[in-house]
């Protein structure tokens, strides 16, 4: 069953790869609701975004990269770390403080990081990592490689200079990069409406001459497809694209709680969206087609809940940072 | 040994380590423009292409990260910008993104980027293009900061700075282009991390950066005349600062005085005087006094001007002041 579990992302055809995309989002979402109850528990302490109802995003784009393209993520990290292929060992580990975690204890939900698998970091400023993105992009440029860039970010980035300082600069170099905005509707408390004088973000891409589309973006097929294309058109050397997808994020801003009782949206809202789940969506799909049996979900949920207790014991059982080593990692030695 | 100017000096030192590693390249507002940077980037676009001297639209916040974002992928940028005060712009880039990176993944990703601030000023530009702000990158953990103060030393501290695995703020100012000095013609480096001494003395150690230098050999030498020995330190690298040197100095001569032609409060002065007092207080026979900028903006008016930057006169009546006051402790002695 382990080796069933493999998400890189190549894969030889479509059932293959739908049935990957099942496990990615359904990995995403089992560790999101364990770290959501640890948090509860106080077993975990950091901020945790947690990232329930946007599966289908980071797994759709994430299942057209190679292990060689570049991801950044946003505060909201866990779901792009794991769809790109991080260790949910290591995550778990960080987000318990351990020195066995992904950035050794230092960095925490917010700042995850697998760089072998072309995750250089996530980071919690809003906006902060869009020009990270362009930056490898235009590495690769430079050195006329095929590799592309993907800068996952929020609505909320939309709102920030360095998100259109990035676009432009992207647009004017033809630079290999995919901004993928994650519109799911709210910045921290504020609805987009509330924040966006024209809340089509897809169509911020005109004003600097490139393509940009708004999916549905609990439709892992359809992200699957438009990253895709955008992929390739980056590839091919043609230039940035803007990816706007729909979602909704099921829990609050941060934390493990549904925050309805905060008076910022309806329980009609929520339950709205909880009806387009995308994993639920995706399964309904496998069963339809005759790709997963019943059986065969069950047993892929059950093998996914044992693989992520065994990252709740792992990190436990690691050992805490030594204080004395309060400030390693200041500066690296030549 | 062969002459250069400290403009062709840096020139130099670029055209060299450009077309030495292939993983070096240059970008930042104005590149190819000598009304922005003197004449440090002349014939580099000719020689390298816009591949590699990459002139940018004002963008200071996505540019800068956009250089960190290409260090990820293995190269060495250079991101320029020909005005400190335009920094601001980056400073989430460099603050957040750039000075943290290494330390908030534990080690796993460093930021080998070079980011040239050209302090540029006088000649009545007032407020908003004038400043110096080595204070400011000196503060923030992660960023190692070297001001050059000759032709000599912005040669091998840019070699050194491109070479650092670490982010390293290189401040160079427009009134030291045309200082002339001995340049080998080789490519060389010279240490972070460690000062000069520019002159041996034993009654008082002047401490000084960047420019003020060359206004504390000036003062020195005319102090000389009223017996008063000045041993004079340049720090070369504000972070990692040299303490060991500064330590030994101030040992033997009791007396201290640091120029550093930034503002007073929370400045690089008022650190070294804390450094000293901290960690060899018995060896001081006076307060130790700054050489500075007052906490006021730069003003227009040339007569303001004036006031404003600290020059070799007022080095040497803080020097005097300082004798005149402590004759008392300073028994025998001049």
């Amino acid at each position: 069953m382990n080796k069933k579990l493999d998400i890189s992302p190549v894969h030889t055809d479509l059932e293959t790869l739908l049935k990957k995309m099942y496990i990615t989002m359904l990995r995403i979402r089992k560790f999101e609701e364990k770290t959501g109850e640890l948090v509860s528990a106080k077993e975990i302490i950091c901020p945790c975004h947690l990232y329930i109802g946007q599966e289908a995003i980071a797994t759709g784009v994430c299942s057209a990269l190679r292990k060689e393209d570049y991801v950044f993520s946003t505060h909201r990290s866990h779901g792009h770390y794991i769809a790109k292929g991080g260790s949910i060992k290591t995550l778990m580990a960080e987000l318990y403080g351990k020195i066995t975690g992904c950035s050794k204890g230092r960095g925490g939900s917010m700042h995850i990081t697998s760089p072998d698998i072309g995750f250089p970091g996530s980071s919690a400023i809003v906006a902060g990592t869009i020009p990270l993105a362009v930056g490898a992009a235009l590495s690769f440029h430079i050195r006329k490689k095929d590799t592309v860039s993907v800068a996952f970010f929020g609505d909320g980035a939309t709102n920030e200079g360095a998100f259109y300082e990035s676009l432009n600069f992207a647009a004017l170099k033809k630079l290999p990069v995919i901004f993928v905005c994650e519109n799911n509707f709210y910045s921290t408390h504020m609805t987009i409406s509330d924040c966006l004088s024209d809340t089509r973000i897809y169509k911020k891409a005109e004003a600097f001459k490139m393509p940009g589309v708004c999916i549905d973006g609990n439709d892992v097929l359809k992200v699957f497809k438009q990253a895709k294309e955008a992929i390739e058109y980056a590839r091919e050397g043609k230039g940035p694209s803007l990816l706007e997808c729909s979602t909704y994020r099921w829990r609050g801003h941060v934390g493990p709680n549904i925050d309805l009782d905060k008076g910022l949206r309806t329980k009609e809202e929520l339950e709205s969206w909880m009806a387009k789940c995308p994993i639920k969506r995706l399964e309904a799909l496998l069963l339809k087609q005759g790709i997963l049996s019943k059986s065969e979900t069950h047993q892929i949920e059950k093998e996914i809940e044992r693989e992520i207790e065994e990252t709740v014991v792992f990190a436990k059982k690691s050992s805490f940072p030594k204080a004395n080593e309060l400030q390693k990692y200041v500066f690296t030695e030549n | 040994m062969r002459k250069l100017s400290y403009v062709q000096a840096i020139n130099e030192t670029l055209h060299q380590i450009i077309e030495k590693d292939k993983n070096v390249f240059l970008v930042g507002q104005g590149v190819i423009s000598p009304w922005y940077v003197g004449a440090t980037t002349v014939g580099l676009i000719d020689k390298f292409g816009d591949k590699r001297i990459i002139d940018t639209p004002v963008s200071e916040n996505a540019i800068t990260g956009v250089a960190a974002g290409a260090s990820f992928t293995g190269m060495r940028p250079i991101v320029m910008h020909p005005r400190m005060d335009f920094m601001y712009y980056a400073m989430d880039q460099i603050a957040n993104q750039i000075a943290n990176w290494y330390y908030m993944f534990g080690g796993m990703k460093n930021v080998p980027i070079t980011i040239w601030g050209i302090i540029n000023r006088g000649g009545e530009q007032a407020a908003q293009h004038s400043q110096a702000l080595q204070s400011m990158f000196m503060h923030i953990p992660g960023l190692k900061v070297v001001m050059p103060s000759n032709p000599f030393d912005v040669k091998g501290l840019l070699v050194s700075a491109i070479y650092d695995d670490n982010p390293v703020v290189f401040i160079d100012d427009r009134w030291l282009y045309k200082i002339v000095g001995d340049v080998p013609k080789e490519i060389y480096t010279v240490p972070i991390g460690k000062g000069a001494i520019r002159k041996k003395g034993k009654d008082i150690t002047i401490v000084a950066t960047g420019w003020m230098v060359q206004k504390v050999i000036e003062a020195g030498s005319i102090l000389q005349k009223d017996g008063i020995d000045v041993e004079i330190i340049d720090v070369r690298t504000l972070k990692p600062l040299d303490k060991t040197l500064i330590f030994k100095s101030v040992k033997k001569t009791s007396r201290l005085v640091v120029a550093d032609a930034g503002w007073r409060t929370c400045g690089v002065a008022g650190e070294i005087s804390a450094l000293v007092t901290e960690n060899i207080f018995e060896s001081l026979k006076a307060p130790i006094k700054r050489v500075v900028l007052p906490d006021t903006p730069a003003p227009m008016s040339s007569v303001l001007e004036r006031a404003y930057y600290p020059d070799t006169n007022d080095i040497v009546a803080t020097v005097r002041s300082l004798f005149k006051q402590h004759r008392r402790t300073l028994g025998g002695k001049k």
